[in-house]
């Protein structure tokens, strides 16, 4: 796929990532819809599969989900540069495409974040700021469980995905009630995928 | 009188430890990254809280709760405001660099790996196998962390109605998070106000 940006593109995607970045209340993850809409149905810089991969590789890949971001910014610059086969300034625009996606969801939030979580820790004896952290507290823990089933359940065919579901159980219980280390689970699972097991 | 932070029992803090510096704080949170396929906060879990011992179990939850109610994403706000509490802003941005750095150079290389087995049944397996583990790990740390509730002020009934409630209007229902955060939050933190003022009011007239 090829595309081409102009300096105004370019600002128009840095700013519309901040403009997500104070909208990603939950985490990023909750604003993929959004920057579907923009990116390829709008825009058109990005096909459906590129922006599909983006996200399915920065969540197997290690570090925070928040990376597939900086895959979207890299496949915009990439595409506006001609494609993989497009030499240095192809590399160079894919480049510039992560610095503007990253700059752009991280800044607003993190200096927003920054501040309030600053303040709060000055005045951790105020009533206010414990009720909230109590408050909260059960809230944020059903949202992992939660998060946990919804990756899950997205494989909803029972006959196909029952050995998916297996491996997603004894995954849970492991990690729940041993200190076998995180990795040899991951790789475990890589392992059976890769085989056609699950 | 209240506690000297927040809502964490006393007993636990002295056996804590700190990190040593914000280089310390970059290798800590580099090498946690690195270990978190499918998302961190599985790994800074087990890492600070088991292992390292940065912060107990309710700490987590506390820090986890303001971190992910925040907007951005969540596991790097959590980074930051670790970070920060320790060393200000140095610290916080030492923390935060070290979260997403490598990590940040380690994807665009598998990227530009990827691209060229993506049609391959190998690396597709690979990527459902990892999903289905990482599915695992979410829900395990959230069933670790359902012990931390039992301390909670509003007591472990409310506790877990608001967490029953909000499991099925995300699982279930498919609610839309911006709803439901407000929507169970609000009340729940009102909840919480009053428990603790009635506690605070016991705790000063024994004093008196």
């Amino acid at each position: 796929m090829s595309t081409s940006l102009t300096p105004a593109d370019w600002i128009g995607l840095f700013t519309h990532f901040t403009a997500l970045s104070l909208l990603a209340v939950g985490g990023v993850i909750t604003t993929v819809p959004d920057m579907q809409r923009y990116l390829v149905a709008d825009q058109h810089w990005l096909t459906d599969s590129q922006f599909t991969s983006s996200v399915a590789l920065a969540q197997a890949a290690p570090g925070p989900n928040v990376l597939f971001v900086a895959l979207m910014g890299w496949n915009v610059g990439l595409n506006a540069g001609g494609g993989l086969g497009g030499g240095p300034t192809a590399w160079a625009l894919a480049l510039l495409g992560v610095a503007a996606t990253m700059t752009g969801i991280l800044l607003p939030s993190s200096i927003l974040t920054y501040s309030a979580t600053q303040w709060a820790h000055r005045n951790r004896e105020l009533r206010a700021v414990r009720a909230f952290k109590v408050g909260m507290a059960p809230m944020v823990i059903a949202l992992m469980l939660a998060t946990g089933w919804l990756l899950i359940a997205n494989h909803d065919q029972p006959q196909r995905d029952w050995p998916l579901w297996l491996l997603a159980t004894v995954a849970t219980l492991l990690v729940w009630r041993t200190k076998i280390h995180l990795l040899w689970m991951i790789g475990a699972g890589a392992l059976l995928g890769a085989i056609g097991w699950v | 009188m209240p506690t000297e932070t927040s809502t964490a029992p006393q007993a636990s803090r002295p056996s804590l430890n700190q990190p040593r510096s914000r280089t310390d704080l970059f290798v800590s949170f580099t090498l946690l990254a690195l270990q978190g396929f499918g998302g961190v906060v599985a790994v800074v879990q087990r890492e600070l809280v088991e292992r390292k011992r940065w912060m107990t179990r309710e700490q987590f939850v506390e820090d986890w709760a303001v971190a992910h109610v925040m907007p951005g994403p969540s596991v790097v706000n959590l980074s930051m405001m670790i970070g920060g509490r320790y060393f200000g802003l140095g610290g916080a941005l030492a923390a935060m660099a070290g979260m997403l750095a490598i990590p940040l150079v380690i994807v665009l290389l598998l990227a530009a790996l990827y691209s060229g087995v993506a049609d391959t049944a190998v690396a597709q397996g690979a990527l459902r196998g990892m999903g289905a583990v990482a599915a695992g790990l979410v829900a395990a740390t959230g069933l670790k962390l359902t012990g931390a509730l039992a301390k909670n002020a509003m007591g472990l009934g409310i506790c877990i109605a608001l967490a029953v409630l909000t499991f099925v209007a995300i699982a279930v229902l498919r609610w839309p998070l911006a709803w439901v955060l407000p929507g169970i939050g609000v009340p729940a933190c009102l909840w919480a106000w009053t428990r603790l003022a009635a506690t605070d009011g016991n705790h000063a007239e024994k004093q008196t």
